[in-house]
């Protein structure tokens, strides 16, 4: 019993400081990108260095970045050495629509909140179901870990829930596999109306990697009607945090 | 071994497929099973297309006490006898063969599929079905008698994991079998390999299985150097080995919490989880992703460390292990925790012997292997972490022995962080040799992960198969559950910790 106490008391308080404070990111970490299609001299070699296709451009040559399948692996940043793509911090990446998750020279648009019904009904209680459809366990840990004391989810009213019949929506990872199809089908019929959708990861959104294989749907889109999608390979915890706040309505 | 025609090879080096014997058979069978039973143990054996619309089949042996690896191939159409009956560890393998292959092993005990797809071979199938296979539809394992009921549970589960199909076999709460169906995470990577290496490889090969990012890829780049004769330089060994560690150290660390968390011991589970998090974020300092993604590529690593990442790694290191050691020790001194733990979800060294079990699991009951041990490659050659083992096959022994390890790989990083050698961390790869074999093996946390490459006149990627450590390990919790509460079952899963996806591919 006193070394249970004498252990608490070592271990501290650590739930960060989030979001009165802005959270802590590796000096490393490789958020929203930005294009600038002045100082790219080569954008076909940064196309073929991409592993997701998830580059291209438009018929005025002007590049596209397309978030929803980017795996933030910065090998296109490393092929066009003059800077005309560069991933910066910005750890809020999530959107509304599909189109949103585009990045041209023109920046983006950011993620509105859900409509005020929505708001209204999960705004300060919203249960949650995760279904795992082909995920690698990355978007999966990094969900999971904002259960632990650092994020503390709870404290937002937020709430992973074991039944998708008490749950309020899912949160999806993976490119639904054709293995997970029905699975995925009959858990969402499972949550009671009104619901909502989130797509966490490039393989939830789009089938990321694994687009092109018949062994799986082009993500949970595919199949459901998505209200956030929540870009990253895996997204940082912050990012998935941002995007489940932001549609709430809850941070601005 | 005097005498065995097979083909015996360095681990790190490459294989000309032509040295390779193509043994008949009877020949290979009974090879294989002397090298087995002389102590040898599967690493990999699958099957790839061959003229004719046969099929040839390549078994890779690890023997352990030497640091030899030895292959043999035969080729089969049809059916073939299978080596099941007589060597256990094959019987995961040879489903797998006639599930990619339509090959039927003929004797096997329990052919079935072990990720439902269709065939790779057109117009065969092991079970003459004429519609796709759906997961999870296929025979189970049953008991008949009055009182026996059967509990079936997923793919979808309570928490947030990936999925998979359990089904037991139960009188009351005892559990006389279960029985784990998978194959709900197959993505088809292994066929989208072929033609490379390209830009896509390693991406593929850190989201195999996103939690072991770093031994899948660090076990590709090993092949594709072996085949390329690369040099890699002495500091993207250590880069690489302390990258390696730190994953250990960050799902170990889960694991511990997980475990306090499934018998209700809240200290050791908040705080754990906590702690796993710094380690994730020691590897995002590396290389800006928690996972590690990125950072190991063929010719060493994409990101090197400035002196001050390596003192902000010490200091991190530093805290990560004071505050591991209080929250684990606790699980020791807490009788509630000891009372669920010991005891429970045994598994004997025989068993684990016959099924090949690898990584904590096989270490748990006393068998000392480990590729960082008997295998080295990289650092490891340099840096040997004495293996960690305890006897009792139990939850106690597979948490006790991740306990242990987490001492040992950070005394580890703390030696190799200390003296890190000046250089590149990146040298050029080549083009990979034709017509050749590399066989790579890394201790990932879960285990031995083991790919096989095989290249084609060309020098591209002909063939590749990766086994993750669940592979083999699936059958062992099998096997744990036997005689066990079903209430425990969560307890006995989570001290496994396998990988659905790492297994589905
Ligand atoms: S960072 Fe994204 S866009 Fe750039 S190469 Fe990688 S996946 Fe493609």
């Amino acid at each position: 019993m006193w070394k249970v106490l004498l252990a608490r008391l070592r271990q501290k308080h650590r739930t960060i400081g989030y979001p009165r404070r802005a959270p802590v990111l590796p000096e490393r970490f490789r958020g929203l990108p930005a294009i600038d299609d002045g100082k790219i001299a080569d954008a076909r070699a940064a196309i073929e260095a991409c592993p997701a296709n998830a580059l291209a451009q438009d018929p005025g040559g002007r590049l596209r970045l397309d978030m929803g399948r980017c795996i933030f692996c910065g090998e296109c940043e490393r092929a066009c050495p003059g800077g005309g793509i560069a991933f910066g911090r910005e750890y809020r990446l999530c959107a509304r629509t599909r189109e949103d998750l585009v990045i041209t020279a023109e920046g983006r648009r950011r993620a509105d909140a859900l409509g005020a019904e929505a708001r209204r009904l999960f705004g300060r209680s919203l249960k949650l179901r995760q279904v795992s459809a082909g995920g690698c366990n990355a978007c999966e840990a990094d969900t999971n870990v904002l259960t632990t004391v650092v994020f503390d989810l709870g404290r937002f009213g937020v709430q992973f829930v074991a039944s998708p019949r008490h749950a309020d929506g899912l949160l999806v990872t993976g490119p639904v596999t054709r293995n997970m199809e029905s699975a995925l089908r009959a858990t969402y019929e499972a949550v009671p109306a009104p619901k909502i959708v989130i797509a966490a990861g490039a393989c939830a959104i789009s089938g990321g990697l694994f687009a092109d294989h018949d062994e799986v749907r082009r993500g949970a889109g595919d199949i459901l009607p998505v209200d956030v999608f929540i870009p990253g390979c895996p997204p940082h915890p912050m990012t998935i945090l941002d995007g489940v706040l932001r549609a709430l309505g809850r941070i601005e | 071994m005097s005498g065995s025609p097979l083909l015996m090879f360095e681990h790190g080096g490459v294989a000309a497929l032509d040295r390779v014997p193509e043994l008949g058979v009877g020949e290979f069978r009974a090879h294989v099973l002397d090298a087995v039973n002389g102590g040898a143990r599967i690493a990999t054996f699958f099957g790839r297309p061959a003229p004719g619309g046969a099929v040839r089949l390549l078994a890779v042996l690890a023997e352990e006490y030497s640091g030899i690896l030895q292959a043999a191939s035969t080729t089969v159409y049809d059916s073939y006898s299978a080596l099941t009956p007589e060597c256990p560890q094959a019987h995961w393998f040879e489903r797998e063969i006639a599930e990619q292959w339509g090959v039927v092993p003929r004797g096997h005990p329990w052919l079935k599929p072990i990720r439902f797809h269709r065939a790779y071979r057109d117009g065969k199938d092991a079970w003459r079905r004429a519609e796709a296979p759906v997961a999870g539809v296929a025979d189970f394992f049953r008991m008949e008698g009055e009182e026996i009921h059967e509990v079936a549970v997923g793919p979808v589960h309570a928490g947030i994991i990936e999925p998979g199909h359990f089904r037991f076999q139960c009188h009351g709460e005892n559990v006389f079998h279960l029985e784990i169906s998978l194959g709900y995470q197959h993505r088809g990577i292994e066929r989208r390999l072929r033609g490379g290496p390209s830009a896509r490889t390693l991406p593929y090969m850190e989201t195999l299985a996103g939690d072991t990012s770093i031994g899948h890829a660090l076990a590709c780049c090993e092949a594709l150097e072996a085949l390329a004769g690369a040099h890699v330089p002495a500091r993207a060994h250590v880069l690489r080995g302390v990258a390696l560690e730190i994953e250990r150290l960050a799902n170990h660390t889960g694991d511990l919490g997980a475990l306090a968390g499934d018998v209700g011991f809240l200290p050791t589970a908040s705080y754990c989880g906590r702690i796993r998090g710094d380690f994730l974020n020691m590897t995002a300092v590396i290389c800006g992703n928690r996972f590690g993604r990125g950072l190991v590529r063929p010719g060493g690593a994409a990101f090197d460390l400035a002196d001050e990442h390596v003192q902000d790694l010490e200091r991190r290191l530093q805290a990560a292990e004071r505050d591991a050691a209080g929250a684990i020790e606790l699980l020791w001194h807490s009788s509630s925790v000891m009372g669920r733990f010991e005891d429970t979800g045994a598994v004997t060294a025989e068993t684990a012997q016959a099924l090949g079990l690898v990584g904590p699991a096989a270490r748990a009951c006393g068998i000392e292997r480990d590729v960082r041990h008997d295998f080295p490659l990289g650092i490891f050659r340099y840096a040997q972490i004495p293996v960690s083992t305890f006897g009792s096959g139990d939850v106690f022994a597979r948490a006790f022995v991740r306990a242990l390890e987490i001492q040992r790989s950070i005394a580890f990083l703390k030696s190799q962080l200390g003296m890190l050698s000046a250089g590149p961390v990146l040298a050029p790869v080549g083009p990979c040799a034709p017509n050749a074999l590399a066989v790579a093996l890394v201790e990932g946390w879960r285990g031995e992960i083991c790919h096989a490459c095989i290249t084609d006149e060309a020098g591209r990627i002909a063939h590749y198969k990766v086994v993750d450590p669940s592979f083999h390990n699936w059958m062992g919790l099998a096997m744990a559950m036997r005689g066990q509460q079903i209430s425990d079952f969560p307890l006995c899963n989570k001290s496994f910790n396998l990988s659905y996806c790492g297994h589905d591919l």
